[in-house]
């Protein structure tokens, strides 16, 4: 038993994560990450759209980094990464490149409002998985993005 | 047959008179295909147990050859029923009259046998029927279970002393298999040979995997992988199907290609919104940047010479083609028609690179010289993509979707002509054509 629980507190130091919860008790490991993946997800808008082609942060989308800066500055110990993905109106390898400028460029922004640069990564995914299924404007509108995560704790 | 043998006279009559030599113009842009009998091996129905089994490889073997020809384009395979002599010895010459009378021009005797310890012997002439003259005359053996390299070997020597070109059907195709519906596709690599025949999966498709391609020599392929969220270029060994990851890059590698000597690969390097080329020698490991831009440069390809790299760069504002020397250095912009140019793939002869082009919402696979002069549009639709070169650099190989449909692999003649599937079993992309291989 002892040997359980001296396990137990190994782990949570492990992941380090551990949030109070509404009620009072406490939350750690990887409950304690799905809380705080929740609380980014339902406070920030975490999702930004770009144009054809272009990796340039639109009024909109900076309003949206806005809210995501916000409440990383709140929570100094969560870091994110932000996935980059473009529609399927281009060639394979250069789309690669292209969604990494986008979940570059959305780091840089928050970057600027004070996040810690070593708390953001980065990942394209290129044409490879796109949100909306269609081929039709609306659907590549909603596909050229970057999304935002809660990636881990400290 | 008295009533055949009277057509056959009379078609004497008005018959062109003979010619020097029979061969396919093949720069011509449109011709019709050359008219071929390709009668029974002799030898194959020898065995009736095979027959019945199903292990008739003289059958096998003839229909693969027909097919290989036809699937060119520049054949047409008379229709066996047609035939008026049955051959039924390898020395025996035709009766060329008969052969003139279906309208065939060339004639392919051919005999099988089967050999002791599992093998096989394949022995054939192949025939000018209007100038009665033997054009060719070989004999290759190998393993019975080695019997559709046969069958192409045959037909690319037949191509080849036709046409003036090297044959192309003893090849393989590595590229990525698809299945499921966006977003939750599943993708794979697999491999087989240049007809969809002995196809196999190289990945489990637990991770996403993308644009495979040959090293010159066969024995290993590159391509990306997913591991995680660590998006990196790999190579996989074709015997020992060890991989590895290439590089030590703190960030997402893609886009590999070898030199074509098999020491390098190219790979483009994406980080902090740049994106270059890297060279690495994959005897040293030393890793070389080749371009500095502030831009996205990926997409490289080799000349045949290695001297060179064609690559795709918005560097001028959008997506158009630059050669550079393969040592770096400053790059020669080539495209200058409509539009975004991309995947610029030099073909094995020097003589085209061929590419993907957007212009107006349409997608385009050309070609266009090396120094970007007389550019030609092949092939078009909702989405074409990722040319390859057959080795001989006659035919290139894409991925097709249509707007709504399933991606699928086509070929095309570098004529523009003869557009045809290649039949997978499911979706399929990012085709990549290997060099001749050996018998």
């Amino acid at each position: 038993m002892k040997k359980l629980l001296s396990l137990f507190v190994a782990l949570v130091a492990l992941s380090g994560c551990s949030v109070f919860g509404a009620d009072g008790g406490l939350f750690s490991g990887a409950d304690c990450e799905s809380r705080l993946a929740r609380s980014f997800a339902e406070n920030t808008t975490d999702i930004v759209y770009f144009d054809t082609d272009s990796s340039a942060l639109s009024a909109e989308a900076r309003a949206a980094l806005d809210s995501q800066a916000a409440w990383l500055n709140s929570h100094d110990d969560v870091n994110v990464i932000v996935q980059g993905y473009c529609d399927e109106r281009g060639t394979r390898e250069y789309n690669l490149a292209l969604g990494e400028r986008r979940a570059n460029a959305v780091k840089q922004y928050l970057v600027a409002k004070g996040v810690a640069e070593h708390r953001i990564s980065t990942i394209s995914y290129g044409k490879e998985r796109p949100a909306v299924f269609g081929s039709n404007e609306a659907a590549w509108a909603q596909n050229r993005r970057a999304v935002t995560v809660v990636s881990s704790a400290e | 047959m008295k009533i055949k043998y009277l057509l056959a006279a009379l078609l004497m009559l008005f018959s062109t008179p003979v010619r020097a030599e029979l061969e396919i113009n093949v720069s011509g842009a449109t011709r019709a295909p050359m008219p071929i009998a390709i009668p029974e091996m002799i030898g194959s129905n020898s065995n009736i147990f095979t027959k019945i089994t199903g292990k008739n490889y003289g059958d096998k073997i003839q229909e693969v050859i027909a097919a290989d020809l036809d699937r060119s384009g520049l054949f047409k395979i008379i229709p066996e029923n047609s035939y008026i002599e049955t051959l039924s010895s390898i020395d025996q010459k035709p009766n060329f009259i008969d052969w003139k009378a279906i309208k065939s021009e060339a004639l392919v005797q051919s005999k099988i046998t089967e050999l002791q310890n599992g093998k096989i012997q394949v022995d054939f002439r192949l025939w000018d029927t209007v100038a009665e003259k033997q054009l060719l005359g070989k004999s290759f053996t190998s393993t019975t279970d080695n019997w559709r390299r046969i069958a192409h070997v045959v037909a690319d020597a037949i191509y080849e002393r036709l046409t003036g070109d090297k044959g192309y059907f003893n090849t393989r195709v590595v590229y990525v298999s698809e299945n499921g519906t966006a977003p939750r596709k599943v993708k794979r690599l697999a491999i087989m040979d240049q007809d969809g025949e002995n196809h196999r999966f190289l990945t489990d498709g637990r991770n996403l995997v993308l644009t495979p391609r040959f090293s010159p020599n066969m024995q290993k392929v590159t391509y990306m992988e997913y591991v995680g969220n660590s998006p990196r270029v790999y190579l996989l060994d074709l015997n020992t199907n060890r991989k590895e990851v290439l590089g030590n890059f703190p960030g997402m590698t893609f886009a590999p290609v070898w030199s074509p000597d098999s020491s390098k690969v190219l790979m483009s390097y994406a980080n902090k919104g740049k994106t270059n080329i890297f060279e690495m020698n994959l005897k040293t490991r030393a890793v070389r940047q080749l371009t500095f831009d502030n831009a996205i440069a990926t997409s490289a390809s080799y000349s045949p010479d290695g001297s060179k790299i064609v690559f795709n760069s918005d560097k001028g504002g959008n997506q158009q083609l630059y050669v550079m020397d393969s040592n770096g250095g400053e790059a020669q912009r080539i495209s200058y028609g409509n539009g975004r140019y991309a995947t610029p793939v030099w073909s094995p002869r020097g003589d085209y690179i061929a590419f993907t082009k957007m212009s107006g919402g349409v997608f385009y696979i050309g070609v266009m010289a090396p120094d970007g002069s007389g550019e030609r549009v092949l092939a078009d639709g909702f989405l074409v993509e990722g040319p390859t070169w057959s080795p001989n650099g006659r035919v290139i190989m894409y991925s097709r979707q249509d707007r709504g449909y399933p991606v699928r692999l086509y070929t095309i003649d570098l004529t523009g002509y003869n557009e045809r599937r290649v039949v997978t079993p499911a979706e399929a992309s990012d085709p990549a054509w290997s060099p001749l291989l050996p018998l």
